[in-house]
Parts: C-alpha cells; sequence; structure tokens
C-alpha cells in the first residue's frame, strides 16, 4: 500500500487539528465541570414538572421523564466520554502489547496471535453485546460493558501495530541499536516507541471514538444500562417516550447534535494530529 | 501454483476463524453472570403466580437444560454445540414456539442479505468513484466541496444517521413512512414496490454510512497514485484523463480498498443490526432485539452464528475473487 507512505500534505490540515481539538477540549472540559455546579441527580426522575419548554432555568426544556435535559446532556457526554477513554485505554495496552511481541518474536506465537485478530475482526461486536445483555438482563453494569467492548476491540488495532512492526523489524536503525548490544527493551522503549507513538495516539483516539459509538448503539436499542445517563441512552429515553410527537423535539435533537460534533472532533483531531505527524517526519 | 496456493491459505484461514469464534460465542457467556434458565424460569413463576410446585419447576428445569442443550459437563456440552452448529440445528425457539429457530432465521436473512449487499455494493462504488475523481482532479474546488461532506459523514454513527434520515424525510416531508408495514401475501408486482419503497430509508441509511469512508480513503489513494511514474508514462503517451484515471489510477487504488472492505464487513454487519432495529426492518436485527427482549436464548445464538458465519463467508468470496483485480496473485509473480 504505497499510498500509506507517500502521504500528502495538505495545507488544511492543521485547521483540521485546531477545529477538532476546540471541539473536543469544550466538550470534555465542560462536561468535567459543570456537573460540580449541580446537586440534582440529573437521571432521578420526576424531579422537575414534565415537559417544560426551554426557559432560562431548564435551557433545552424538561422531559417527560420530569428531567431536566440539558444537565443530563452534561451528564451523558461526561459519562461516555469516561467508557470512550477507559475502553482505549485497555484496547491500547493491550494491542500494542500483542501486536509488538507478534511482530517481533514471530514464529508459532506470532501465527496463533493472528488467528485471534481475525476472528475478532470478523466477529461483529453488536450481536455479542446483544447476547451478552440478554443473559445478564439489565444487571449490565458498566463496568462489564467497558470489559466487553475491550475483549471485541483489541484486534483492529493490534492488526496495525503488528505490521508497523514486522516493517519496522527489517529497518537499519533497529538492527544498528542491536548490533550497538541493546536488549530487546531497550530497543522497544528507544527507537520503536518513538516511532510508533504518533499512530499509537491516533489509534487511541480512533478506539474512544469505537467505544462510545458501540456502547451508545447498544444503549439506543435498550441493551445497555440505560439508568446511567450516556449519548446513547438519553435517545433511547426520547424514542422509548417519542420525544418528538409530544412535543419535545430537543430532547431527541440536542443529543443528535452533541453526538456529531463530538465524533467530528475527535475524528478531526485523529486526522490532524496524523497529517501533522507526517509532515514532522517529513514523508509529507 | 501461487494462486492455489493463496486460496487454500484462505479457505483454511475461515475455517479456523469459524470454529474460534463459535468456540468464543460458545465460552464467553458462560463467564458471565446469570442464568439463562433461572431467567426463564423466573419470568414463567411470574406469569404462573404462585402456582408451581417445587417438582414443577424442577421438571421444567431439566427439559430446559435439554432443550438449550446445557446437560453432561462443560465438554460435552461443548461437543453437543458444535454438533448442532455443523447441522445449523439451534432447536426450537422460546417465543414462537415450537418453530425451530433456523426457520425463523431463515425468513429473517433474505431481509437483511438483500438489504447489505445492495447498500455495501452501492456505497462502495459510488464512494470509490466519487473518491476517484476528488482525488484525480484534487486541486478542484469541488474536489475540497466532496472531501467535507465526507470528513463530515464519515465519524457520524449508524443510529445517529437513521434518526436524521428518520426525522428529515419521514417526520418533516412526510415523503416516506415513519416504520415500514410490508404488504403480506405472494410476491407479486405491488409488494416489490412496497418493499422496495420501504426498504428505502434503511438503504438510505447505510449507504450515507459507508459513502464517507470511502470517498477520503480513495481520495487519498488517488492523489498519491496519480503522481506514480507509470502514470506519468500513460499521459506522456497521450492517453485521455478518462483512460488514466479508470484503466491507470483506479484499477491500481481499488486493490487497498476492496481489503479495506473485507476487514470492516463485521463493522457495516453491526450498522446493519443498528439500523434495522431503529427503522423496525424485518431482518436479523428486529430478530435479535426481540430475541433478546424475549429472552430467547436458542434464536439468539442461532442468530448470532449465523452472522459470523456470514460475515466470514462474505470475507471469503471477497478474497477469492480478489485475485481476478489484482494480477500478481493470479499469474504468480
Amino acid at each position: 500500500m504505497s499510498a500509506q507512505i507517500k502521504r500528502r500534505k495538505l495545507p488544511k490540515l492543521n485547521a483540521r487539528l485546531s477545529i477538532g481539538l476546540t471541539i473536543v477540549i469544550l466538550l470534555t472540559v465542560s462536561s468535567l465541570i459543570l456537573p460540580f455546579f449541580t446537586s440534582v441527580n440529573p437521571a432521578a426522575q420526576g424531579t422537575y414538572l414534565k415537559n417544560l419548554p426551554p426557559s432560562p432555568k431548564h435551557p433545552l426544556g424538561t422531559n417527560a421523564l420530569g428531567q431536566d435535559i440539558f444537565w443530563y446532556l452534561v451528564f451523558s457526554v461526561r459519562n461516555s466520554l469516561l467508557l470512550g477513554v477507559a475502553v482505549s485505554i485497555g484496547i491500547t495496552a493491550i494491542s500494542t502489547f500483542l501486536g509488538l511481541s507478534a511482530g517481533f518474536i514471530g514464529g508459532w506465537y506470532e501465527r496463533i496471535v493472528v488467528v485471534f485478530m481475525d476472528t475478532f475482526i470478523t466477529i461483529p461486536v453488536l450481536p455479542v453485546l446483544i447476547v451478552l445483555g440478554a443473559i445478564v438482563r439489565g444487571n449490565t453494569s458498566f463496568v462489564v460493558v467497558a470489559a466487553i467492548l475491550i475483549v471485541f476491540g483489541w484486534a483492529w488495532n493490534a492488526r496495525t501495530v503488528r505490521s508497523m512492526a514486522l516493517s519496522l523489524r527489517e529497518r537499519e536503525f533497529i538492527n544498528m541499536a542491536r548490533f550497538s548490544g541493546a536488549g530487546a527493551l531497550a530497543i522497544i522503549a528507544r527507537e520503536i516507541f518513538p516511532y510508533v507513538y504518533a499512530y499509537m495516539v491516533v489509534n487511541f483516539i480512533n478506539t474512544i471514538l469505537f467505544a462510545i459509538n458501540t456502547e451508545a448503539a447498544l444503549a439506543v436499542i435498550g441493551l445497555s444500562n440505560v439508568v446511567v445517563p450516556t449519548l446513547g441512552s438519553i435517545i433511547f429515553w426520547a424514542l422509548n417516550y417519542n420525544a418528538i410527537m409530544i412535543g419535545q423535539p430537543l430532547w431527541i435533537i440536542a443529543p443528535i447534535v452533541t453526538t456529531v460534533l463530538l465524533f467530528l472532533g475527535l475524528f478531526l483531531t485523529s486526522t490532524g494530529y496524523n497529517e501533522l505527524f507526517a509532515e514532522r517526519r517529513g514523508v509529507a | 501454483m501461487k494462486l492455489a496456493q493463496y486460496i487454500v491459505q484462505r479457505v483454511f484461514a475461515y475455517f479456523l476463524v469459524l470454529f474460534v469464534g463459535i468456540t468464543i460465542t460458545f465460552f464467553l457467556p458462560r463467564l458471565m453472570p446469570g442464568d439463562p434458565i433461572n431467567n426463564y424460569i423466573s419470568q414463567v413463576q411470574a406469569r404462573a403466580g404462585q402456582s408451581l410446585s417445587a417438582e414443577a419447576v424442577q421438571q421444567l428445569r431439566d427439559s430446559l437444560a435439554e432443550l438449550y442443550g446445557l446437560q453432561g459437563n462443560l465438554f460435552t456440552q461443548y461437543i453437543n454445540y458444535l454438533k448442532r452448529v455443523v447441522r445449523l440445528d439451534f432447536g426450537p425457539s422460546f417465543t414462537y414456539y415450537p418453530e425451530p429457530v433456523s426457520e425463523i432465521l431463515l425468513e429473517s436473512m433474505p431481509w437483511t442479505a438483500g438489504l447489505l449487499l445492495t447498500t455495501t455494493l452501492l456505497s462502495w462504488l459510488i464512494g470509490n468513484g466519487i473518491g476517484l475523481i476528488a482525488g484525480y482532479y484534487n486541486k478542484r474546488r469541488a474536489a475540497a466541496v466532496l472531501e467535507f461532506i465526507g470528513i463530515v459523514l464519515y465519524p457520524i454513527p449508524y443510529y445517529i444517521l437513521a434518526l436524521v434520515v428518520i426525522l428529515i424525510l419521514a417526520y418533516w416531508l412526510g415523503l416516506f413512512p415513519l416504520s415500514p408495514t410490508f404488504l403480506p401475501g405472494p410476491i407479486s408486482w405491488n409488494k416489490v414496490v412496497s418493499i422496495l419503497y420501504n426498504s428505502f430509508l434503511p438503504a438510505l441509511t447505510l449507504v450515507l454510512a459507508g459513502f464517507g469512508w470511502n470517498v477520503l480513503s480513495m481520495k487519498a489513494l488517488a492523489i498519491a497514485t496519480k503522481e506514480d511514474s507509470y502514470v506519468q508514462f500513460a499521459r506522456l503517451k497521450g492517453t485521455t484523463d478518462r483512460t488514466r484515471m479508470v484503466n491507470y489510477v483506479f484499477r491500481n487504488a481499488m486493490l487497498p480498498q476492496i481489503t479495506a472492505l473485507v476487514l470492516s464487513l463485521g463493522f457495516i454487519f453491526n450498522g446493519a443490526l443498528q439500523t434495522e432495529i431503529i427503522f423496525s426492518y424485518p431482518g436479523l436485527g428486529m430478530t435479535m432485539r426481540a430475541a433478546a427482549g424475549a429472552g430467547d436464548y436458542n434464536l439468539l445464538y442461532g442468530s448470532i452464528v449465523i452472522t459470523i458465519l456470514s460475515v466470514a463467508t462474505a470475507a471469503l468470496v471477497l478474497d477469492l475473487i480478489y485475485p481476478l483485480f489484482d494480477p500478481r496473485i493470479r499469474l504468480g509473480r
């Protein structure tokens, strides 16, 4: 795939990074800080009158469950982001370890890892999550959802890391380090890590997207823990109570707009960072 | 020679992936807390009030264990499970008792397969076509506009696209029904029209979802490929832009795009399930959602095996026709 090496410099790329980062930082910081300014549990039902229109007190109105839509949304963004980051840390650790070790050790070990990689790439996560969700029936704790996402999400990243390891294995500077007597760990830490860390950042962000997306998809169809506010559960409740028909369109439009913004922001950050790094590396 | 080796490798990998995948789906639920039989019994008890005797419950437990293939130790269960998978016999469904799971799946599969095949093909062709043009003429302003559309569409999840499509086309503009109603009865012209009409929104969602990625990656590939020396040579030979774009740039740039499609089949399948559920489209996704809601584990297991089987098979088929596009494998160089 020659295209990957010949990544071209595009002038608007740093614009991508700055727009993306702005959106992501704004959403992250506000969703982390704002919860300190309310004493009300946004998921508690019947806190306010039902279906109030937007007002200074309730910027987005209240929903059919008597919850403030704005505050529910703030907590949703926070929970979804926390889940995404937690899953991404897990996946990055596992996939980096398996990918690098498979690429550098080779032999039977590599073959076995590759079979599992291919399998987990082939198996669609959502049906598995639906089955597991049905078995634990409503007791799906948030931690279990995160664990399953890690178990079924590592393969894609591990594949990228492995192919990187394969190409690095044959490079001159690795041989050079080896001949100068550096140990395997030292080589990985000093020679390989600086080379792969940019990809790891990009993968890390993309994995956050994957995790938030999958949990939300599961929640929208009612099979995650819909009691916890997330970007998916808010839509689940809005759909269940026919937000549009009962005249509270903001209940569903606000999370849609927020999700699109967040995903766009994360995506722009990851591609923008990728291009920035490509420029710095001089491959552009 | 090389081609034969390639095919044997792929087919071997296919069976290995199937085996490992089916094994994982057997063992993973057994690591989870919760017991399907207890769930089911408590459901039955709730419905029957407190009128069930302890013996009746025990009897129920035994027959359920037999029905689920939960007799004996883990190893015999596993062997029995594998046997059932090979015969594609998943026992009866609980919600539609005594209809066998395989028949229910046979009814819903054509819906999903039809929707997925059409939309995947369409979004691959349209997305790559547009990406190719945008990449080949990347200096034009229109290329930037196309790329912008790709960037905005690509990261949006399926369920959001589905909701936006419903809100705009069905709710505000009223062009399509909010949820599909398919005519019953034998195939007729009217029925075909109603199927196409009612499937349009889910199909549109899936095409849009796949579109962004194809545009973006094809554009990057086309930009890189058109600078290659053989394309420059073709230009100096005096070939037309169209010939170079299609026969020179696309011929090469499509190979990684086919590979990418193979790798993302699982992801596309996820999206199709979400979309079906949101649109109440009568495919595998709806079947799984209903089965999950009713605790119909035979049906769930059947669906997940069918899912793995179809995604792996689709990947195998694409892998096997890949040599048609890549002469390096076909001619063994």
